[in-house]
């Protein structure tokens, strides 16, 4: 590895003036949470190396870690554990912080290797935004029809299927190459190609060379033929991930605040403290608890620091009812609609019953991600966690396995770990599902395997 | 100095990031309280512990902290730092659990190789013992994943076996916010609710939050000798070696712990906005610039915690 291209200490390449500007105006206060992936060796951890020195984020100490005789190897900052260092691959996402005038970035470093796809699903799941490295020496780059590694293909139909806002391919060591102009255009055809087909958006794809630090920090205007913002600009545009405020209001209770003494009932009423899932839950509100579907009102409502306001989708929140009813945790507390279906003739004076707008449901289509070694085996019962509810689930048929290279739905009796597939699930309990595409708490969940306790596997909802 | 220094850049800097931060480690103090059924909250008097205390009383409101906490003293602890501590519990009307190493050597059960070695590395032991005598399930600690490299690959919610062992090749895969908090008779979990904060991010909350720290986080004399790049306070349990010169120095610690492995950073800061201001310009990290026992191996950290350490 080459020494000469690695200095500590670059600017950010954001002026003091410039820099002055945007963190009063505060664009984007919060953090991004990003990840890097695609397969092994394609520069991941090279890459968040060259990030964290370029940003001065890498202190003298740390520096000195990953310096030995002279050669500074960059992966060495993020590959933590000693099993990864003596076989020189990441096994678990590394969590690393950075931050420019401009914004606070947590990054994920994926693994790449097929056999960790749990921990690249791990920091998938929470983040903003993805990196999806594609390593140019590895691909036929003069073929314009070159086939892409799979690795490349599962990380980013993971990354689709688990909604993160932005993908950016960054096509690496296109330094390494003869002809990078060439290559890229190239790579980034095929790329553009495998996106439109599996239905993925793309925000950018942008050519770098991590070792030597192009368009990682500062943008190499031309080089590669590509014009385009550098990584780090792109970064500091991105959105953090939208909540599902544009819904009705459905609120898991995650913990159920009891008053001991108080004589006085309206203060000796409980507070139901959890994390909005969808909506917005603001006082006067009609709700239905489910699963006994008792109706009540909203009284109050608390902030995550005790304030009292309306509280949107994403953040923690303290609901007070209008009454006293049977809440525990796990229970949902979601917007009550009124029932549109038309009264019978002899219910006619009757008041408009209202229904949940988020329905319980026992039968589910989902999307499964495979992590467990133990194969997902149709009738076998698993814990479902959806919310803060454990519910007992069990796996009626595996109706298909997604082939990853050709993305064909292949019959198949079980998946194995790593395997993504369609499977149909019974729920012991009905349960306030939605598509994850439409809502990401109420379509989520994770089977855990009886036996191990271990997670098994994520579940996005379909139907 | 980088731009990153100009003072009225620092006067401006955004902490609205701590909003969020402070709502995630709020979401998961109260997920520990509802989840489990004995947890504790590791408190030393250290400043993480100390903002994730004031995270737990936004959470459960002043005075109904739902879990006690807990110390493991190695008996080489700084007096301002373990008298702040009791003041603080105190304060909070929180139970106060103190277990020893001391009475874990007298036990037999903790054996040290030469009477000078650090305790540190002991305090597993002390722990575990705590964990089966009090039957916890759950034990919350004030770990940040920027301090070390073992430590930014461990889950918010990481599983301990019945021996407190760590297994990095084996963690549960950690979905959203899905924390899958199922344990076999004997098992644990350590949580960690500022996973995700920086030292910078700290020393930002305790200035918004005018958290009172112990006084030694701020700067004053301290008799200290220079070893190997570091400033060696000298106590009856650090004396100095043969031929160092004893010198006074301003100095703060930027990490508090064991006096045998602790060391202070030169410095004149006294508020929670000068350290602000340093942080965002020091060249070493927090454990580089503090730490004795970090130093031995590239892996001491990951041991330690594969055998119980926190």
């Amino acid at each position: 590895m080459s020494t000469e291209t690695i200095e500590r200490g670059n600017d950010t390449g954001t002026n003091t003036e410039q820099a002055a500007q945007t963190v009063t105006h505060a664009p984007n206060d919060a953090a991004l949470r990003f990840i890097t992936c695609g397969s092994v060796d394609d520069g991941k951890s090279t890459l968040i190396g060259r990030l964290l020195v370029d940003t001065r984020a890498v202190l003298q100490d740390q520096f000195a870690g990953i310096t030995k005789s002279g050669e500074t190897d960059l992966a060495l900052l993020t590959d933590g554990l000693s099993a990864e260092r003596e076989q020189g691959i990441t096994i678990d996402v590394a969590y690393r912080y950075f931050s420019t005038e401009q914004r606070k970035f947590i990054i994920g470093d994926a693994p790449g290797h097929e056999q960790y796809t749990r921990n690249m699903v791990t920091a998938a799941s929470s983040a903003d935004a993805a990196l999806v490295l594609v390593d140019a020496t590895k691909l036929d780059w003069k073929n314009p029809q070159l086939d892409l590694l799979p690795q490349t293909r599962r990380h980013s139909l993971l990354v689709n299927l688990l909604r993160v806002p932005s993908l950016i391919f960054a096509v690496n060591k296109l330094d390494a190459v003869e002809d990078p102009a060439l290559a890229f255009a190239h790579i980034r055809n095929q790329l553009a190609a495998f996106a439109h087909a599996a239905g993925i958006t793309v925000r950018a794809t942008v050519p770098v060379s991590a070792l030597k630090g192009i368009n990682v920090v500062d943008a190499t205007k031309g080089w590669a033929g590509y014009e385009g913002p550098s990584l780090l600009q792109l970064l500091h545009t991105l959105p953090a991930t939208p909540a599902d405020h544009e819904l009705p209001l459905a609120f898991p209770v995650q913990w159920v605040e009891k008053f001991s003494s108080s004589a006085d009932t309206r203060q000796g009423r409980r507070v139901f403290w959890g994390r909005v899932a969808a909506g917005v839950a603001q006082p006067g509100q009609q709700v239905t608890l489910l699963p006994s579907n008792q109706t009540a009102t909203v009284a109050q409502v608390l902030n995550h620091v005790r304030e009292p306001g309306d509280v949107e989708a994403g953040n923690s929140a303290g609901i007070v009812l209008d009454r006293e009813v049977d809440v525990s945790r796990g229970d949902w507390i979601v917007a009550s609609v009124e029932n549109t279906q038309p009264a019978a003739d002899d219910d006619f004076d009757d008041a408009p019953a209202s229904q949940p707008a988020w329905p319980g449901q026992r039968e589910v289509q989902a999307t499964v991600a495979w992590m467990d070694d133990e194969p997902l085996v149709p009738g076998r019962v698993y814990l479902a966690q959806h919310g803060h509810r454990w519910i007992k689930t069990k796996v009626r048929r595996v109706v298909h396995r997604l082939n990853i290279n050709t993305l064909a739905e292949e019959d198949a009796e079980r998946l194995e770990a790593n395997a993504i597939g369609h499977v149909e699930l019974l729920l012991q309990e009905a349960a306030p599902v939605a598509p994850f595409t439409q809502a990401r708490t109420l379509g989520s969940l994770i089977l855990v395997d009886t036996a191990s306790h271990k997670t098994a596997g994520a579940v996005l909802i379909r139907s | 100095m980088n731009a990153r220094t100009e003072p009225a850049l620092l006067s401006q800097l955004s902490n609205r990031h701590l909003d969020a931060l402070e709502e995630e480690t709020i979401f998961i103090l109260r997920e520990v309280a509802a989840a489990f059924e004995r947890p504790a909250l590791l408190f030393s008097g250290g400043k993480d512990s100390l903002v994730m205390l004031r995270c737990a009383e936004k959470a459960f409101g002043a005075g109904r902290l739902p879990y006690p906490l807990l110390m493991i003293d190695t008996g080489h602890n700084f007096s301002e730092v373990t008298e702040f501590r009791d003041f603080r519990a105190k304060e909070l009307g929180a139970e106060l659990i103190v277990r020893s190493v001391e009475d874990s050597m007298a036990r037999g059960t903790v054996r040290l190789a030469h009477p000078g070695e650090s305790r540190n590395v002991h305090q597993s032991v002390t722990l575990l013992e705590a964990i089966e005598e009090f039957r916890f399930d759950a034990l919350i600690g004030g770990a940040r994943r920027d301090e070390e490299k073992a430590r930014a690959k461990e889950r918010i919610f990481s599983h301990r076996d019945s021996f407190g062992q760590w297994q990095p090749k084996a963690q549960r895969p950690e979905l959203w916010t899905l924390f899958n908090t199922r344990l076999a008779p004997g098992e644990h979990f350590r949580v960690f609710p500022i996973s995700n904060w920086t030292e910078l991010d700290v020393w930002q909350y305790i200035d918004r939050e005018k958290i009172a720290l112990p006084s030694i986080y701020y700067t004053h004399q301290r008799e200290v000798v220079e070893r190997k790049g570091l400033l060696v306070p000298v106590t009856e349990l650090t004396p100095p070696r043969d031929g160092e010169q004893v010198v006074t120095r301003d100095v703060r610690f930027r990490t508090v712990g064991d006096i045998t492995c602790t060391c202070p950073v030169e410095s004149t800061a006294a508020t929670a906005g000068d350290i602000v201001i340093e942080t965002l310009s020091a060249e070493v990290s927090e454990r580089g610039a503090t730490r004795m026992d970090d130093k031995t191996s590239e892996a001491s950290m990951e041991k330690r915690k594969k055998d119980g350490y926190f």
